[in-house]
């Protein structure tokens, strides 16, 4: 049994918001995504399938909408009104993004709403809250995201070249994680009090709430973090973290060795990779691996000795990157117990073998081409409950019949 | 108001953002956290503990601001777990909890003695929940990480660059975040599966996997249609797919000042370039011939915003209804722009040694039990006796003698 097994979402259509019906699909409610009869227009975002776009070819499309079973209902109509009203009378959660008053316009919002379903969980998500006209203006997730934060601290140390915004749409994903958090904790209050609510999540104010030390560099002591590259945005310059490997791939390099042990391990792999008679330093990387007790961090700058130890910690590194491929980087230096990345391009994470083995490649048939596509796991799954992707994403007004051929 | 999570308790050995920054959210909802720290490092497992920003000149493990941030309404005891006596304790307090929390390295509480087996005998529906960067299973189970390289790995910090330019990455910890948002879903999963059903679990979160499944389309369009982001250049200020343009973050007047502009379609742009009213714009009527020459486009944008200052811009463009967002620095989203404030997105909260402070708060209200934060984060040990007399009935001479054992 799925953790939301019995559990029914009415979802009003919207790329906004897909992704946190994804989720609750995904983990065993009955989603029903509700779209105009024109479709969604998310169902025309490419990349397509085999690159020929078509409604349902849509990639996008198929994957914010796993596990979803999917209507049409042309809200202005009284006559689908009405069935989507019998609908959201007996379901648990109303997840929408609709303009601000459009469901209060039409007499379906959360007071009309609760008082034929008192239990009713209705999740709002909007660009700036359902109480603030701006969220009504268009917007899309990079407007969204240099507004609320994250690309103030994201970019380069260059200052003339732009801050960026990365790929994937993470404005409206972290809008749908909390908007999926609200709909657990209101389950649970509900367990206990048998009343729904009204649940409003403000995009905007999700991104605001996930850049961490900006905001509260700003909100402690009134100082603005600066962008760097490839590294926390900080309020001072710091050293740099990225580096390219022999093989032109990028790794970040983390925290350089701190402890005997790392300074051990650093060294016997630079006399692996025969590079101990080449690096100089070699001979601090000794003596940081046979220093007696914790060193004393303050002391680096100041003490001629730790200085030059972690120098040639740093250093080390960096030559072993200048040697080896990144993945040989990344793996050789966690076996030496130091946190460091290969910065893989989604693909290539998706196909290595730790992920794999970890079940991150799931097939799903789509038996209406006859082909089985292979999407991303669980972020997380319980094993009691698990999470499973139970159908590829609807067909426009595919259950039609099924759902409202019942409720009519 | 009531509390939607009011009578659930947390055993919680979280630390730094990505554990913290979960079971902060559980308490806003009203649930009672209990911090459990080591007194002989004085909790500095988590780094942020003494770490700054600082509200004014003091300094110490109680001061931090980030911790500070990231522990709101959570209640703070110490217990050194290498004594028995601790040990013995804690397993009375597991006895009386709902959930026991950790974002160790794997293994670590394991090592204490505290097996999810053993945490089931002491109490059989115990939710367990251990968050740690690959997961207790899979080749790299024992490989270390911290949010930048979560990012790395999983594939976000490739995805987040300008074209030609090295990785810009994130320049926060994106999957502390991330990672907490979703080990807050994976507590709050299990509660309700245990509401339900009476069932506990141990829910083992992997960081990475979490992270792998925020590029969706991009992995799809790898499955599906053999597309890899390796060997493509990512410009990830442009849409993701090709459905926009202009799509990008342009200079305006001032040192580092910014704004993100898109176009959705014509009608958008045919407003945007009535306001531009330059003759170069009649070559640019299509997104077809607007994707073709993206790089004058961009040139021409960055030449155009140069002349504005970024909010009369933005006030212009939302005239016209077109998707814009000044790109904001932590002061302007903060104390300038009224939505933020208006949704009461910076509580301040009181701290018992920083005094009054402002916080993030949540991105949602919820109309019937909504979070709410009032107090900062513990000092070490700030709760000790009373929590042990309030739920153990430890006595007075009791404590005082496991004070001076040192087992608190």
């Amino acid at each position: 049994m799925s953790v939301l097994q019995g559990i029914r979402v009415i979802e009003l259509a919207h790329e906004r918001t897909a992704f946190a019906g994804k989720l609750l699909a995904d983990m065993g409610a009955d989603v029903i995504l509700v779209e105009p009869p024109s479709g969604s227009p998310s169902r025309l975002f490419p990349p397509f399938v085999d690159d020929l776009p078509g409604i349902e070819r849509s990639l996008h499309f198929w994957h914010y909408n796993t596990s979803k079973r999917g209507i049409t209902l042309l809200l202005e109509d009284a006559g689908d009104r009405s069935r989507l009203t019998n609908l959201l009378a007996t379901a648990d959660v109303l997840l929408e993004s609709e303009p601000i008053t459009r469901l209060a316009d039409l007499g379906i919002d959360y007071p009309d709403l609760a008082s034929i379903n008192p239990r009713l969980i209705h999740v709002s998500v909007t660009p700036y809250g359902r109480g603030e006209p701006l969220s009504d203006l268009p917007e899309t997730d990079l407007t969204l995201m240099a507004s609320s934060g994250p690309v103030w601290s994201c970019g380069y140390d260059d200052h003339t070249l732009p801050p960026v915004r990365g790929w994937g749409f993470q404005g409206y994903q972290t809008a749908c994680h909390f908007a999926v958090m609200s709909v657990f904790t209101a389950l649970l209050s509900r367990g206990v009090s048998g009343q729904g609510q009204f649940i409003d999540v403000s995009i905007s104010a999700a991104s605001n709430v996930t850049t961490e030390g900006a905001s509260y560099t700003w909100l402690v002591e009134q100082n603005t973090v600066q962008r760097q590259t490839g590294r926390h945005a900080s309020t001072r310059t710091t050293g740099e973290t990225q580096m390219r490997c022999a093989d032109g791939r990028w790794v970040n390099t983390g925290v350089p060795p701190r402890f005997p042990a790392e300074f051990a391990k650093l060294l016997a792999w630079l006399r692996v990779l025969k590079l101990g008679d080449v690096f100089p330093e070699a001979v601090f990387l000794e003596m940081g691996a046979n220093w007696e007790g914790p060193f004393d961090l303050s002391r680096i700058g100041i003490d001629d000795t730790i200085t030059a130890i972690f120098g040639a910690g740093r250093e080390g590194l960096q030559l072993i990157a200048r040697t080896v491929g990144a993945q040989d980087f990344f793996e050789g230096c966690q076996r030496a117990g130091l946190a460091v990345g290969v910065i893989n391009s989604p693909e290539e994470a998706f196909e290595n073998h730790h992920f794999k083995a970890r079940g991150m490649q799931v097939p799903v048939l789509h038996e209406d081409i006859g082909r089985t596509v292979i999407y991303p796991g669980a972020p997380f799954s319980l094993p009691k409950a698990p999470w499973r992707i139970s159908r590829r994403a609807p067909k426009l007004g595919e259950h039609n019949q099924e759902i409202l051929g019942q409720e009519s | 108001m009531a509390q939607a999570l009011a009578g659930y308790r947390i055993c919680d050995f979280t630390g730094q953002l990505a554990g913290a920054g979960a079971t902060r959210w559980l308490a806003a909802f009203g649930a009672e956290v209990i911090r459990i720290e080591d007194p002989v490092r004085q909790g500095r497992w988590d780094i942020l503990r003494g770490n700054p920003p600082f509200i004014d000149e003091r300094r110490g493990i109680d001061l931090g601001g980030a911790f500070n941030n990231h522990n709101t309404d959570k209640l703070g005891i110490t217990l050194n777990l290498k004594t028995d006596k601790a040990k013995d304790i804690l397993a009375r307090l597991i006895a009386v909890s709902d959930v026991v929390t950790e974002n160790f390295a794997a293994g670590v509480l394991d090592k204490w003695g505290f097996s999810y087996a053993r945490m089931r005998e002491i109490k059989p529906d115990i939710i367990y929940v251990s968050n740690c960067g690959f997961g207790h299973a899979g080749p790299y189970s024992e490989f270390k990480t911290w949010g930048p390289i979560v990012q790395a790995v999983s594939g976000l910090t490739h995805t987040s660059a300008l074209n030609g330019q090295p990785p810009a990455g994130w320049g926060y910890s994106y999957m502390d975040h991330t990672g907490g948002y979703y080990m807050a879903m994976a507590i709050l999963t299990a509660l309700y599966h245990q509401q339900r059903t009476g069932e506990g679990q141990w829910i083992d979160l992997a960081c990475t996997d979490a992270a792998l499944t925020l590029n969706g389309p991009a992995l799809l369009d790898w499955t599906v249609n053999g597309r890899n982001l390796r060997d493509k250049p990512v410009h990830s200020n442009r849409s993701q797919f090709n459905t926009m343009a202009p799509h990008g973050i342009y200079p305006c007047i001032g040192e580092d000042e910014w704004i993100a502009i898109a176009c959705r379609d014509d009608a958008q742009w045919l407003s945007l370039a009535s306001l531009i009213n330059q003759d170069w714009t009649a070559s640019c009527a299509t997104l077809d011939s607007r994707l073709k020459g993206q790089d004058t486009l961009d040139a021409r944008m960055t030449t155009w915003c140069r002349t504005w200052n970024k909010f009369e811009l933005q006030d212009a463009l939302r005239a016209l209804r077109i998707p814009v967002g000044a790109v904001q620095k932590p002061s302007e989203r903060i104390d300038r722009d009224p939505t933020t404030g208006n949704f009461g997105l910076w509580p301040t909260v009181e701290h018992s040694a920083i005094g009054a402070v402002r916080v993030d708060g949540q991105p949602v209200h919820f109309s019937r039990t909504d979070w709410q934060s009032k107090r900062g984060a513990p000092c070490l040990s700030e709760h000790t006796e009373e929590v042990l007399t309030r739920l153990l009935g430890i006595s007075d001479d009791e404590l005082k003698a496991l004070r001076a054992e040192g087992v608190l």
